[in-house]
């Protein structure tokens, strides 16, 4: 499967990382060699195979729902790029 | 390099026990050899504090006679590791500053045994390379040349730092992580030993995380015994990781000397890539030859889907990447490019934070799981991967382990592949499969290259018996016997 510009600027949105114009060809180029070669997967009879969801053969661990930790807010705060009391500050998104 | 920084893992766990060095003394050697290899880049950040202070708590028990598994032994530490209060950024400039309030679940395990922290090592950004070229601080040189060459080489990747950091004598062992090939291929190019072990085996808590699916921590060292002893302490069942695996941790060091006369060893015939180089199917057939020797059994076996595991891989990995790397936002922690509008903030930060590589990953990983693709590309995948499993599964009903080559090549010269992503992805052709199945798998040194450079043959064992690859991947390196020191070039 070939992308072209327009596909890369979509799945660029979609991802949240900001392609320069002059960025946009070499980008479709570089993900439709890597998608061609992805393509002969195509080749393998799949029918009746179910998908892998985990390499263990084990049960879901579960765990008593208790609170086991916490009172850590000036831990969670402290790499923040910019905070206000015990707050995260993000630009205005509500007019 | 001093003979202190010349002793392997147990030679100078005994040593300390023996009183014949202290660790302050060890750790000092190592911190001068750091000194002096920086022209290397294999460390991001040193802490010689901190380890100079581990280094008289480890004296004082050793003069009590309390003394733990690894105590005052120095280790490097990939720096996607979190270690509390010290630089942890995974090479990637969208961690800029980041000092994580937590401790891994594997580095609290090597401290709790009384291992000494020397700084953290450098890798490709979010380990997304193979050949250390990807790092935000630039790539590792590997301490390997070829003969009469001026030119610099990779020490591969992800783990570029770990692995050259144990083969320049830069830290006793290291720890690393595999999420393709990033332990096996650098230690295969560097003549160190790396061992992937099973999925689960090793915490994955503290991880910064790539592909959640594959991701598995493990050691780099100079010897197969080194790597059981790191191994045994960095592993363990933990709480804080739902898929880490509840089942008992042997002694691996203890493991080594059970002896490998009766084990059955797998040749997989799909390995045999064409154009597979002469010096590569050599090495392979002489790594054979010496566990036959030793009383293994050498069986022809077949791995039908290897040759889809890497596309696979290229599915499966991206979309896992690109929903573990969506937390890199801006807000919470690591870099943030101001703007006026929170969708422009997202963006400009993401762009701006991550490499090359990262991006191309990102945007794969988006593309496969995004409206009216997901059943062709991520579930296709999946199903590929139960194959490749299933096949591993038919194979090891007829034997013990299996015997494959690393790496497609020798280590190449940094700069030759970095413009073609694709042939840049076929150096994990060997080691891929193995963690599309979540199996152990250790790269050992083996041989050299015509030009000089190491070489490495790989061992894949069944689920949670890394105790058998531990075994055989001895027996090829006492019967290999090589010298595994490269020239000090880089020392300042």
């Amino acid at each position: 499967m070939s992308v072209d510009k327009d596909t890369v600027q979509r799945i660029a949105r979609l991802a949240r990382i900001r392609v320069q114009e002059e960025e946009l060809q070499p980008l479709a180029n570089e993900l439709s060699s890597i998608l061609e070669w992805i393509e002969q997967l195509g080749e393998v009879n799949t029918e009746g195979v179910e998908p892998m969801t985990s390499v263990e053969d084990m049960p879901m661990k579960k765990r008593p729902d208790e609170v086991v930790d916490g009172n850590r807010v000036e831990d969670i705060l402290a790499n923040a790029p910019r905070r206000e009391g015990n707050f995260f500050v993000v630009p205005k998104v509500v007019e | 390099m001093s003979d202190l920084t010349n002793l392997t893992l147990a030679q100078a766990r005994d040593g300390l026990r023996k009183k014949e060095f202290s660790a302050k003394e060890l750790t000092e050697a190592h911190l001068k050899a750091m000194e002096q290899a920086r022209a290397l880049n294999a460390y991001v950040a040193e802490t010689p504090e901190k380890a100079l202070a581990m280094a008289e708590e480890s004296d004082a028990r050793l003069a009590r006679g309390e003394a733990r598994p690894l105590e005052g032994i120095p280790v490097g530490v990939k720096d996607l590791f979190a270690t509390k209060g010290v630089h942890t950024q995974a090479c990637s400039n969208i961690l800029k500053d980041f000092r994580p309030p937590y401790e891994s679940t594997v580095t609290a395990n090597l401290w709790r045994d009384g291992a000494v922290m020397l700084g953290k090592l450098n890798m490709d950004e979010f380990a997304m390379g193979s050949s250390n070229e990807t790092s935000c601080y630039g790539p590792v040189k590997n301490p390997w040349k070829p003969q009469g060459s001026d030119e610099d080489y990779t020490p591969g990747g992800s783990s570029g730092g770990s692995a050259a950091a144990v083969a320049a004598r830069l830290c006793l062992a290291a720890t690393a992580s595999d999420t393709g090939g990033s332990i096996r291929q650098p230690a295969a190019f560097t003549g160190t030993v790396g061992i992937k072990p099973t999925y689960g085996r090793c915490s994955r808590w503290g991880m910064v995380a790539f592909a959640s699916s594959l991701d598995q921590a493990g050691p780099i060292t100079r010897t197969v015994r080194d790597a059981a002893i790191m191994l045994t302490s960095m592993s363990g069942h933990d709480e804080k990781d739902t898929t880490s695996a509840n089942v008992e941790v042997p002694d691996f060091e203890a493991v080594l000397d059970g002896g490998i006369k009766g084990l059955k060893v797998g040749i997989p015939a799909e390995y045999r890539v064409d154009g597979m180089p002469e010096e590569i199917s050599r090495l392979w057939e002489q790594g054979a030859a010496w566990l036959q020797e030793q009383g293994a059994e050498i069986v022809e076996v077949s791995l039908p889907h290897t040759k889809y595991a890497l596309p696979a891989y290229y599915i499966v990995a991206p979309a896992e990447a690109s929903s573990n790397l969506a937390r890199y936002d801006g807000v919470r922690y690591g870099l943030r490019v101001e703007a006026d509008d929170l969708t422009d903030m997202y963006e400009l930060t993401r762009a701006e934070g991550f490499g090359a590589e990262v991006k191309r990953r990102v945007l794969i990983g988006t593309y496969v799981l995004s409206a009216g693709y997901y059943d062709a590309y991520y579930l296709k995948a999946q199903k590929v991967r139960t194959l490749i499993k299933r096949d591993f599964e038919e194979a090891f009903t007829q034997v013990d382990a299996l015997l494959t080559p690393a790496t497609p090549s020798a280590a190449f010269a940094l700069g030759s592949m970095s413009d073609d992503p694709l042939q840049m992805y076929l150096n994990d052709i060997f080691t891929v499969t193995v963690n599309m199945a979540g199996l152990p798998g250790i790269s050992v040194p083996a041989g050299f290259s015509e030009q000089g450079m190491p070489l490495g043959l790989q061992l894949i064992g069944k689920p949670f018996d890394e105790g058998t690859i531990l075994k055989l991947a001895q027996g090829i390196e006492q019967a290999a016997a090589l010298d595994l020191t490269p020239q000090p070039w880089w020392q300042a």
